[in-house]
């Protein structure tokens, strides 16, 4: 059986834990004028972040083979297309749908 | 309202693809746990993290105490506190929805939004919080769905989550394209290879969020000493 009480605390630390985490720099910087640094930090850091994304996305789940290949196969595939046709519905559905056959069908 | 709501919907579809089937999983793992679709609900709504969440079904089963359960998820959720730096000055003009917007700040959302370049016959701050609602509304649909009927699914749906595989690639392709410095970009992919390779996919994040935030510091410095350079 489900302990309610205790359910609903866990849940309710989780949410507020989350919030915490996420408005953390707009109650450390958000007061004031931010810095210098912290503007440029702020404008760069999401190019770095993108990068640190794609790479958990295509190593994350290990190093295998048979679980990397599918992945960087359809991630060049989503590149060329892009920078080809430049359609971000285009490169991400033939992407995704590339992948789903190769990890269905091909390394199974 | 309604030209931006079918520009959002659009820029959404990918997150939408990704959100509603991991959405399911999680539905489906929380009513396997004996939690129903009421709890999902109101899980989504109010936590809104993929891993967070997955953390919580987690620490339920296992009894975690309140502590505990504070530090653990804590710690999972460290990354955000970089998104937010992006954010600062733009989220204040949001208004009456600035504490929504921060609640609804997740990588997918963090990455739409700083890489979507919103027409200018639109309303940016409404096409902003609409891209922001639409990801959430997909999050909740999909944990709630999952919970109701998550056990019906026949058809293999195994790699559908790639979608947002595909979006980060395509945002990274984006800006590479559109900006002549790249070396924030490099910065972000080598600290990023040589944590995962380091530590695995469970802790490479912080650290390689870390590092490349003291690599952008030191990068600033070198331009700062460039620009004095030039000037005099």
């Amino acid at each position: 059986m489900v302990d309610f009480k205790y359910s609903v605390m866990i849940i309710l630390i989780s949410a507020i834990a989350t919030f915490f985490t996420r408005a953390f720099p707009f109650l450390l910087f958000g007061r004031k004028e931010p810095s210098k640094t912290v503007l440029y930090v702020g404008k760069y850091l999401p190019s770095a972040v993108i990068a640190i994304l794609v790479v958990y996305c295509l190593l994350g789940s290990g190093f295998a083979v048979n679980t990397v290949l599918p992945k960087l196969i359809a991630g060049v595939i989503v590149v060329v297309l892009h920078v080809w046709k430049r359609n971000n519905l285009l490169s991400i559905g033939l992407g995704t749908v590339i992948y789903m056959a190769l990890v269905q069908l091909v390394f199974v | 309202m309604r030209k931006e709501l079918k520009f959002a919907f659009v820029q959404t579809i990918p997150v939408m693809l990704g959100y509603i089937f991991m959405g399911m999983a999680f539905g489906l793992l929380f009513q396997n746990a004996g939690y129903n679709f009421i709890w999902s609900f109101f899980t989504a709504v109010l936590v809104y993290a993929g891993s967070g969440q997955f953390l919580l079904v987690d620490m339920l089963q296992k009894h975690t105490g309140a502590v505990a359960a504070l530090v653990l998820m804590l710690s999972v959720q460290c990354r955000h506190i970089f998104y937010g730096l992006t954010f600062i000055e733009e989220f204040k003009k949001m208004g009456k929805a600035y504490p929504y917007m921060i609640h609804a700040l997740t990588d997918e959302t963090y990455s739409l939004l700083w890489g979507t370049k919103i027409p200018e016959d639109l309303d940016f701050k409404r096409t902003r919080l609409l891209i922001s609602v639409l990801d959430h509304s997909y999050w909740i649909a999909g944990c709630t769905l999952g919970a109701l009927l998550g056990s019906l699914i026949t058809f293999d749906v195994t790699g559908v989550d790639y979608a947002m595989t595909a979006l980060f690639i395509v945002i990274f392709t984006e800006q590479w394209l559109g900006n002549k410095n790249h070396t924030p970009a490099l910065i972000g992919a080598a600290a990023g290879v040589l944590f995962i390779v380091l530590l695995g996919g469970d802790k490479f994040l912080l650290p390689a969020l870390a590092v490349s935030v003291g690599g952008l510091l030191i990068n600033q410095k070198r331009d700062e000493r460039k620009e004095k350079a030039e000037n005099g």
